[in-house]
């Protein structure tokens, strides 16, 4: 009898097996003829828990991005400056709201999400771990940051799966002013007052390397790629995306006579791209490991923030539930 | 933490005499916070006359395995559009 | 300095100071979607200023609207104290805000047909604004208000906190009165009575104690604040009187 038990579970697992590896071709079809896959379809579990990575962490980032930002608005310098800053870090949030969204099709409730960021399960990108310590990093972080999000999110919006792709093109519409609000700051503060100028060179030195980073890691160390690649969740490589943007940025500092901290930085008319220098990869793991200038100072925002708002969200949960029993009384 | 909020699904009509058009969700814990959460989050730039906001609990959909039984019959009958049909040559306005 | 220059330059000074308490709130919301709604408020309160200072900066010639928000000291500024008063939680915040959006929608009703056909524009665009406002504080209000007993505790709180505040909203000095009699401004007394109704409609609704009238503050119209005008504007000024020369 035990013989029999086990060769019929043989044969179920087996069935089960190729059954999965059937729709798992399908599904692979589907993702190399460029169809969308959407929240009903089925996907390898791999690939969802990708996916589910993927996207709150760029939620989280945009979220947690509020603050350093956040950071400058009651001291913008002009009545102009600070309605613009505020409407960007207002974009941001609203791009956390589209991101949790998109996540949230996958299965996973935001308090889950949430939950994950305090507890150091989620990341977010490692550039919002660094201080801003000055007015021009405004806009060194609208020109290189958001600069180097539009190339990461210009990319995504061909990514497979269906919300996530929609909520990259409603994103980048709104990411383009974010760009230019940065460059302006730091062409009008180029040309300015000797202690202007300063200010905007010294926040282009601190911000140049921690954006270029933002990419991630160089391909040949990155073990995700290649999964993401042939699910089509990414479509470009991290080094194609970050030569993209340094390709983009040189000729912007030039214009506006800023210099890139990169003494390695030189046009090669061979490749047809710039080469520019190594990036101190110790720096970049240190930070994403939690070991950065500003990481536990964002979470301890984030985390007490969230728990200062419980007596609001109760509040409003307890009257909506009193509204609802009136209601069918 | 006790508490979490519905999702609402939104729709928003652009401008007088459009169909509203689906643009993504909100949380929210009522109707009137759903209403103002989807016009805080979704026409910041000009891009609303009027929302529509349903609970997504509240929302039917049909299933993907029902998809065959229920659109693709409708894929084999072409006399329903006007290009089936030949006219004949010279005709106006028809 | 004209009367109508100062008359101009409270109420952007108003708008200027309570935009800048709710912009503090950007990314310190109770939920995201709040947090983007303050946003917008707060945007709408620097437009608003944003229209008056500019308004002000044409009466008298000599300053632009940015020198009039950063090179002022706080007795130069005229805001109700109403306005400066801190965010501290979101109770005090909504009842804050509540209190003011009441104000504001009947003052820029009245305002829309002053003779003077700039503050009669500001002030129609400005009612709009106010609408959505009153009842986004009203809508808090009432949850909180009736939501749990430590909402209500801490909205009845904020109510006693700020409640002196409110006298100075329907004050008339000179400079008021003279205006009015000139069909450019408001009876700012005429409004109490309206603005009692929306009260005492909302507070039922949020099943709240309307606070008794004891001691009223007075002063901000010309130019006396309480202890948090200063530091407020101090870092809203820093940068702008650290580097006198630049432009920005």
């Amino acid at each position: 009898m035990r013989q029999i038990s086990y060769v019929l579970k043989y044969n179920l697992i087996n069935l089960q097996y190729k059954f999965y590896k059937m729709t798992e071709e399908n599904f692979q079809k589907r993702i190399d003829a460029e169809k969308k896959i959407e929240p009903k379809d089925w996907m390898p579990t791999d690939y969802r828990k990708h996916l589910v990575r993927q996207i709150s962490q760029h939620a989280h980032s945009e979220v947690i991005g509020m603050q350093p930002e956040g950071n400058w608005i009651s001291r913008a310098p002009s009545l102009r400056a600070k309605m613009i800053l505020l409407a960007k870090v207002q974009d941001e949030a609203g791009h956390g709201l589209y991101l949790y969204s998109a996540c949230e099709t996958l299965g996973i409730s935001r308090e889950e999400l949430v939950q994950q960021l305090h507890d150091g399960k989620a990341k977010y990108s490692s550039i919002f771990n660094y201080p801003t310590l000055s007015w021009a990093d405004m806009g060194a972080i609208g020109w290189l940051v958001d600069g180097a999000a539009i190339v990461n999110q210009v990319s995504l919006q061909r990514t497979s799966y269906g919300p996530y792709s929609r909520g990259m093109v409603k994103i980048c519409k709104e990411e383009s002013f974010h760009q230019r609000q940065g460059y302006e700051i730091m062409a009008e503060m180029a040309k300015g007052t000797k202690e202007q100028k300063e200010m905007a060179q010294d926040a282009l030195n601190r911000f140049w390397w921690p954006s270029i980073m933002m990419f991630g890691p160089q391909d040949s160390d990155s073990p995700r790629t290649r999964n993401a690649m042939k699910w089509k969740i990414k479509r470009q490589t991290n080094d194609e995306l970050r030569q993209n943007f340094i390709d983009k940025t040189v000729g912007q500092a030039e214009i506006i006579g800023l210099i890139i901290p990169d003494k390695d930085l030189k046009w090669n008319k061979e490749r047809g791209h710039y080469d520019f220098g190594e990036m101190d990869w110790n720096e970049f793991w240190n930070v994403v490991n939690g070991n950065g200038p500003c990481n536990k100072q964002r979470l301890a925002h984030h985390r007490r923030v969230h728990d200062e708002g419980e007596w609001v969200r109760n509040a409003a949960k307890e009257y909506a539930r009193k509204q609802e029993l009136v209601k069918s009384n | 933490m006790a508490e979490n909020s519905d999702v609402w699904e939104v729709f928003i009509q652009n401008k007088n005499g459009l169909a509203h058009k689906h643009v993504g969700n909100v949380h929210a814990y009522d109707k009137v916070m759903a209403l103002e959460n989807a016009r805080e989050l979704y026409t910041r730039r000009n891009e609303g006359s009027c929302i529509w906001v349903v609970k997504a609990t509240d929302i039917v959909s049909s299933e993907s395995e029902d998809s065959e039984a229920f659109f693709d019959p409708s894929n084999d009958k072409m006399y329903r559009h006007p290009t089936f049909y030949t006219m004949p040559k010279g005709s106006k306005h028809i | 300095m004209s009367s109508l220059f100062t008359y101009t330059l409270r109420i952007a000074d108003s708008s200027l100071i309570l935009g800048q308490r709710m912009a503090e709130w950007c990314s310190k919301g109770p939920t995201l979607e709040e947090d983007i709604a303050m946003s917008n408020i707060s945007l709408d309160l620097f437009g608003q200023s944003n229209g008056f200072y500019e308004y002000a900066a044409q009466l008298d010639g000599s300053k632009s609207a940015n020198k009039l928000a950063f090179r002022r000291n706080e007795r130069e500024f005229f805001n109700h104290q109403l306005a400066e008063q801190e965010n501290g939680n979101f109770g005090t915040t909504t009842v804050r805000n509540f209190l003011h959006d009441a104000f504001n929608l009947l003052f820029y009703t009245q305002l829309s047909s002053s003779k003077d056909e700039t503050l009669a524009a500001l002030a129609a665009k400005s009612l709009k604004e106010v609408k959505y406002h009153l009842r986004h504080s009203s809508n808090w209000l009432i949850r909180l208000g009736d939501g749990t007993n430590e909402s209500n505790a801490r909205s009845q709180e904020a109510l006693e906190l700020l409640w002196q505040y409110t006298g100075e909203l329907f004050e008339m000095d000179e400079i008021d009165n003279e205006l009015l009699n000139l069909g450019i401004g408001v009876d700012n007394t005429a409004l109490k009575t309206q603005w009692d109704e929306i009260l005492n409609k909302t507070l039922k609704k949020a099943k709240l104690n309307r606070p008794e009238d004891g001691y009223m503050a007075t002063g901000g119209k010309k130019g006396m604040h309480t202890e948090y005008l200063g530091f407020l504007l101090a870092e809203m000024q820093f940068l702008q009187r650290a580097y006198p020369d630049a432009k920005w």
